[in-house]
Parts: structure tokens; C-alpha cells; sequence
């Protein structure tokens, strides 16, 4: 049994950002803003769509959810309070209001309470990876964490960078790719996920750790669960109190949806499709 | 008798891949047609079944999305 005093706090940051769409394969990647802690995707099923300027995707009226990495980093948060290896799960996201429902659905989870680190309009919109874990590092070194889990990338962009950024803001070290994590006394043992197989590690707390899909099967948040989360505190945060700039140092010059996959040939002999081959160059 | 089945059920219907509207439908056609059920025993028998689907949904929905990330972000031999 592990002691419980050693490990204080966990912050579990989750995306809020992406796509959640259940149903139709997405196109591409819709570039949600990510919001620090939880993710909040955009459906991961929804047909995406270029927006007409070309300097983003539609997201009006599509619904956000939580990043499925940042999930998978709640459940293992979760996963230690019962074991009792850690005291609180705090669950920060940034965003606009909407983002609230999915700290919400953090909370139902069994995060204890959550941050809303307030971030809209066009910051909101050239939000990325690089603000983001500025505003993480500022928060943990003000709650006093001991574990930061967030998900390996969010599923819009892409990235696979905030927790990599934050570590190093923090000076902390990283466990990235995590899809096997222990507390041993004061160290944290993580199995990552590499090129080449597996890859273990031994890493001194206060830590941060990504979530790879393989860490654990998060629970859904059931009905009960989400009327009794109503109870629990978001606390709102700006940027500024902070003291993080949540300017870009990007600009997004120009989004294209993928090319237009090409009909396919028939051919009826296998002499044929040498021959298309040899037309095409490639033999 | 108060039944957690009937706001759970729905709640999760919403997110259901056909559909919520066909989920929110076959739903509603179950609950009526078991209304005059009154054998107690019969009704535990359907609550439970109901539990069965709540978790079948909650099962499905998680695989789904292991599913598409897998497919997404992980090469598959």
C-alpha cells in the first residue's frame, strides 16, 4: 500500500478540443482550439468541413467534446484517487463558456473540482500548445501539483506537444506515450509507447505524463453521476491573472481539405495491369 | 415506481450511430409496449434487461472510439 501522503495533488489536464464523431470516418482533423486541460474536440464523427476562406474549418454549431486522449489521462487521475495514492483530482480546461460541460463531464468522471481558465474570441481561436502549457505550468506551480496527466495530442491538431511543453516549462520530468503507469514510493514508473516497442522508465514526482490509448478504458459518465458533478466548484481563471500571454507566435496561412481520392481502374487481366503500371511509371 | 432506467436509457441514447431520433423511437415502442406489465416478477426480468442495454451502450460506445483512434493513430499490420 503506497503511501498517500507523498503524492499531494494531481492535476489532470484534459483537451477540450477535436473531433468526437461517432458514426462517419472524418475527413480531416478539424483544428478545435484546445483548451489546456481537457481537450473539447469537435465530434470526432462529423463530416468536416473546410470554412469558405480557407483559414480553418466550420465550428460553429458543431458540438465539442472531450479529447479521447485526455480521457484516458481523467481515468488514470481517477484511477489513482480510489487507489488512494493521490488526494485530489483537479481537472482545468481553457476555452470559452463551453468548455464548462466538458470539465463537467471530468467531474461526473470523479474529478473532485475543476478550472476554467477563460479564453475566447480570436485568442480562443490561435490558441495553441505553446499558450496552453504556459497557462498548465502557471497553474501547477500555483496549486502546488504533483502530476500533471494529459493526453498524448489532441485529436484536431494534432500536436503531441503541450505535455512535452509543459515538462519543460516546468523543468519536470516526462512520461510521454504512457500505457502503463505505477507509483513506487516517490518514483513514477511508466511504460511509453515507442517506435519500437516498449520503453520503460523511472521518473522522480512532481511529473508530467501524456496518455497513450492503451492506459486504461475510461468510464462513461453516467446520468447519476453528472447530476451529482452539478455540486462540484469550477473555479474561473483568466490568462492574465496568470501572468501568461495568450498571444500567438502562429498564423495560420492557409487550411485545405485533403485531395479528392481518384476513381480506381479496372482492369481484366493481370497483363493489364502491368501494362497500367508501366503507363504510370511506377514499374 | 420510480425507475433510473427511464432517464438513463435515453441519456444515453443521444449518442447512439444510427441516430438518437431511431435510438429515442425503438425506445419508446419498448416501454409501451411492456406498460401493462404487472407480474413483479416480469418486471424485474425487463429491468434488468434494461440494465443489460445500458451497459451494452456504454460497452459499444467506448469501442467505437478505441476503434476509430486505433484506426486513426496506430498502423495496423
Amino acid at each position: 500500500m503506497h503511501r498517500s501522503s507523498e503524492v499531494k495533488h494531481v492535476a489532470s489536464y484534459l483537451n477540450t478540443r477535436g473531433c468526437e464523431c461517432f458514426g462517419q470516418p472524418c475527413e480531416s482533423h478539424c483544428p478545435v482550439l484546445t483548451d489546456r486541460t481537457i481537450h473539447v474536440q469537435l465530434k470526432t464523427f462529423i463530416k468536416i468541413r473546410v470554412k469558405p476562406d480557407r483559414t480553418g474549418v466550420v465550428t460553429d454549431g458543431v458540438k465539442h467534446s472531450m479529447n479521447p486522449f485526455c480521457e484516458i489521462a481523467v481515468e488514470e487521475a481517477i484511477k489513482l484517487k480510489e487507489k488512494k495514492l493521490v488526494k485530489e483530482v483537479v481537472a482545468v480546461s481553457c476555452g470559452p463558456q463551453q468548455v464548462q460541460e466538458t470539465i463537467r463531464t471530468a467531474l461526473a468522471m470523479g474529478a473532485d473540482r475543476g478550472i476554467h481558465v477563460e479564453v475566447s474570441g480570436k485568442d480562443y481561436e490561435t490558441l495553441g500548445p505553446l499558450q496552453v502549457s504556459k497557462i498548465f505550468a502557471a497553474l501547477a506551480k500555483k496549486e502546488q501539483a504533483d502530476l500533471i496527466i494529459l493526453g498524448k495530442q489532441a485529436i484536431d491538431d494534432d500536436c503531441n506537444q503541450t505535455g512535452q511543453m509543459t515538462a519543460a516549462l516546468l523543468d519536470w520530468p516526462q512520461g510521454t506515450f504512457a500505457s502503463e503507469m505505477t507509483l513506487e514510493a516517490d518514483k513514477l514508473k511508466v511504460v511509453r509507447e515507442v517506435d519500437g516497442g516498449l520503453e520503460t522508465i523511472k521518473i522522480k514526482l512532481p511529473a508530467v505524463v501524456t496518455a497513450d490509448l492503451r492506459l486504461n478504458t475510461p468510464r462513461y459518465a453516467t446520468l447519476p453521476n453528472i447530476m451529482k458533478a452539478k455540486k462540484k466548484k469550477i473555479a474561473n481563471v483568466k490568462p492574465a491573472d496568470l501572468g501568461v500571454d495568450v498571444c500567438s507566435r502562429l498564423e495560420v496561412l492557409k487550411v485545405d481539405e485533403p485531395p479528392q481520392r481518384q476513381a480506381g481502374v479496372k482492369v481484366e487481366t493481370v497483363d493489364d495491369l502491368v501494362g497500367k503500371l508501366k503507363e504510370a511509371g511506377r514499374v | 415506481m420510480a425507475n433510473p432506467l427511464r432517464a438513463e436509457l435515453p441519456f444515453l441514447g443521444r449518442e447512439y450511430p444510427k441516430g438518437a431520433d431511431y435510438f429515442r423511437d425503438r425506445l419508446r415502442a419498448a416501454f409501451a409496449k411492456n406498460k401493462d406489465v404487472n407480474d413483479p416478477e416480469k418486471i424485474k426480468e425487463l429491468i434488468s434487461r434494461g440494465g443489460f442495454v445500458v451497459k451494452e451502450l456504454e460497452a459499444l460506445h467506448y469501442l467505437r472510439k478505441y476503434r476509430a483512434l486505433k484506426k486513426r493513430y496506430y498502423e495496423t499490420e
